[in-house]
């Protein structure tokens, strides 16, 4: 490798060829502050668009500063980040956004977790140097997940990498030009009018409050204090690594146990996991796919428990809605059950339950609202919380999350076995199913249920899996870009895949656009998909057909799976719809 | 009213110009134009199909078209009445003349008459300083203006 001298602040050092000013700052543990700049290593995930000029530093023999994030390292090159004229450059690259900045920080949505607020913060700025002239655009209210205020936009263009590089969905752009530029869609329609999937990744990338979740906080706190609701809760499975995040521990830990105590704290009628309606899904999907096998169905059978990866299916390729699963994803099975079995069980009328669900993902917000997966004319699941929403809760309740003692879910819909914990990372609702097919369809105990060829962070893995005589071919995708791949693939006939794992996020749900705010750190996704394989392997059980609540939950109610019952409650529909 | 450019004939030939174009590189510009001079301005419509049409996402196609003055996203009218207002202009009391060209159609800066048959535009320096200050109605030219001189040019179209 091409190895380049470089002088940074006094101190010599050599980095390869290709390297940037900022990177190699970074090894001498040189800090320069940056805004516009994201870089998610391997995820493939870069937006280097050097708008902010908020790293800019000083180059020897070159008359203007330059921006360190994008300007790469030449041979002999002496840096100064730290003389008068950088940090003075640099200062004045912030309060310059400073100057038509909104700056009721106070009661922004983003407050404390903005990169513009902790950058004045570091920079020491303590006046609005320049008041500038204020935009003044009208919020985008009209989805259930995002809000958009493009007067807190600062042209990082961040969100425009998300939705239009790694996601392909091409919602947001520039538009208009100098003083008036903001990002938004085609004719700045509402977003509900668009083709967005409501991933929400632009959401998890916005440096400030120019994006942000429909916060639903209130509403809980609502239904919590109306007497004549039976509330009842479930988490997804991503949370549980990722919650203490937002109290100070250390990405990737577990809080499974504080999560079940927090729910029993804050008034929760029933205390309930999503893993457990995970399980449920395996056996639907899995006794689906052994279904299209067996019966010459529609290969490769596509997972359907992402709902940012449904919509983007509708609206980018209406042609191929037989493909994906029928399977409901496992929030919607869980409120399907809780406002049928679990009312019948409890003695409930199905319009006194709420079903709250804690999720990693904003797109689930708009999947509850989707009039197809409701009972009668009462949504199976009534209030959607994002991971970051819950904390606000938590907060709010004054719940000292870090310090609560472990507690179990209740029963009924509280069991769950290792393989529903994975569906928070890439490749592991693959991994459940095949542990479940491959049971059922040889017959025998699958005596090592790891399979460590799925996993990974790679965007588009493939593996092959042999179950019995049969070969079958896995493939598995993150990010929507990467799903557009493999789908058109499959409509050239080029795809010779049995069944395809996609998730729209990065990293799959530990990534979700409603987790806590990762801030380009890529470490973080890492350590929580670590904590979630960490989670199966200490449980006694790693296949979901082996949880007895799911088995009670047939033998009592749902009859056999993949059934007719099952196929009135638990699997959907999907429709086309226009790309805008 | 302004002339209906939303005719099945327009649509045909601006298939054609995508079809031609499909496979260049870059070719957004130039069919963005092109599809100007048929429809007179980038309707919705017009924005979709080229979208579809050059697998453009919707949002980049507004992106540019929002970012070059040179295109319309409303109907525009038949003479286009463009105010010089570059600083030899300006001085040369350019904004007067807009003001008089403005009252006697009734239309402010930016807007098309109702009868489409006027737009009138404050435009940037065309570059014909010494002859300041400038008008120009579509291709013509009209300099060393005075407000009274207005009504005469007017009237002519």
């Amino acid at each position: 490798m091409d190895m380049l001298n470089v002088n940074i602040n006094g101190m010599d050092l050599q980095v390869p060829k290709g390297t940037t000013i900022l990177e190699a700052a970074k090894k001498c543990n040189v800090h320069i502050p940056t805004l516009c700049h994201l870089n998610l290593g391997e995820l493939g995930v870069v937006n280097q668009t050097a708008s902010c000029r908020v790293c800019m530093v000083e180059v020897d023999k070159r008359p203007a500063l330059v921006p360190s994030c994008s300007d790469k390292v030449t041979e002999g090159m002496v840096v100064k980040t730290d003389s008068m004229r950088a940090i003075a450059g640099r200062r004045t690259s912030v309060e310059l956004l400073l100057s038509n900045h909104p700056t009721d920080c106070l009661v922004c949505p983003k407050n404390l977790s903005c990169d513009l607020q902790s950058l004045a913060q570091e920079l020491g700025i303590r006046e609005i140097k320049w008041e500038g002239k204020r935009m003044d655009y009208e919020k985008d209210l009209s989805s259930y997940s995002l809000i958009k205020d493009p007067n807190k936009c600062i042209m990082c263009r961040r969100c425009e990498t998300m939705c239009n590089d790694v996601q392909t969905c091409g919602i947001l752009s520039a538009i208009d030009r100098g003083f008036d530029a903001f990002v938004g869609p085609a004719f700045n329609l509402d977003m509900v009018d668009t083709s967005c999937t409501f991933c929400g990744q632009c959401v998890a990338v916005c440096p400030t409050a120019a994006l942000t979740e429909v916060n639903e906080v209130g509403d809980v706190l609502r239904e919590l204090n109306d007497e004549s609701k039976h509330v009842v809760v479930q988490v997804a499975p991503a949370i549980r690594a990722a919650i203490g995040e937002m109290f100070g521990m250390e990405p990737g830990t577990l809080s499974t146990g504080k999560i079940a105590a927090s729910f029993r704290r804050l008034g929760f009628d029933g205390v309930f996991d999503t893993d457990f309606a995970a399980d449920l899904t395996i056996m639907e999907e899995a006794s689906e796919l052994v279904h299209r096998i067996q019966n010459n169905g529609r290969l490769p059978m596509l997972t359907s428990c992402c709902p940012a990866w449904v919509k983007f299916m509708e609206h980018q390729f209406p042609d191929m809605l037989d493909v994906p699963s029928s399977c409901q994803s496992p929030q919607i099975m869980f409120g399907a059950i809780a406002k049928t079995y679990y009312a019948e069980k409890m003695n409930l009328n199905p319009e006194d339950i709420t079903v709250v669900s804690v999720m990693p993902c904003l797109a689930k917000k708009a999947e509850a609202h989707r009039p197809e997966l409701s009972c009668g004319s009462d949504s199976n699941v009534d209030i959607v919380l994002s991971t970051r929403e819950y904390a606000q809760l938590l907060k709010e309740a004054g719940i000292d999350f870090a310090t609560l003692a472990d507690d179990e879910f209740d029963s009924l819909m509280g069991e769950s076995t290792g393989a529903s914990v994975i569906f928070g990372a890439t490749g592991g609702v693959i991994e459940a199913a095949v542990r479940t097919a491959y049971e059922w369809i040889t017959g025998e105990t699958l005596e090592n249920v790891e399979f460590k060829q799925l996993r990974g962070m790679e965007g588009i893995r493939e593996a092959t899996v042999t179950i019995g005589d049969m070969d079958v071919k896995i493939g598995i995708a993150h990010e929507l870009g990467n799903a557009r791949k493999l789908l058109e693939d499959i409509r050239d006939g080029k795809s010779d895949y049995h069944v395809i794992e996609i998730m729209a996020c990065p990293g799959g749900c530990v990534g979700g656009g409603g987790q806590p705010y990762h801030h380009g750190d890529i470490e973080i996704l890492k350590k929580r998909t670590a904590a979630l394989y960490r989670e199966d392997e200490g449980k006694a059980k790693r296949k979901s057909h082996e949880n007895e609540q799911i088995i009670k939950l047939y033998e009592e109610f749902l009859g056999k799976p993949f059934g007719e019952k099952s196929h009135k409650l638990l699997h959907t529909c999907y429709q086309p719809r226009e790309r805008i | 009213m302004p002339k209906e450019t939303m005719t099945a004939e327009n649509f045909q030939k601006l298939d054609k110009l995508i079809l031609q174009e499909k496979e260049t590189k870059g070719a957004l510009i130039q069919v963005l134009q092109k599809a100007q001079g048929i429809f007179g301005y980038l309707p919705i419509e017009v924005q979709q199909k080229i979208s579809k049409g050059l697998r453009i996402p919707m949002s980049e196609i507004y992106g540019v078209v929002t970012f070059y003055s040179q295109f319309n996203l409303e109907p525009k009218g038949d003479y286009m009445i463009s105010v010089c207002m570059g600083t030899a202009c300006y001085v040369r009391n350019a904004q007067p003349i807009l003001e008089k060209i403005s009252k006697i159609i009734g239309i402010k800066s930016g807007e098309t008459s109702p009868d489409g048959k006027f737009s009138l535009i404050a435009c940037r320096c065309i570059g014909a300083c010494g002859l300041a200050p400038v008008i120009t109605v579509n291709e013509d030219v009209y300099g060393r203006l005075a407000v009274e001189d207005i009504k005469g040019i007017i009237e002519k179209y």
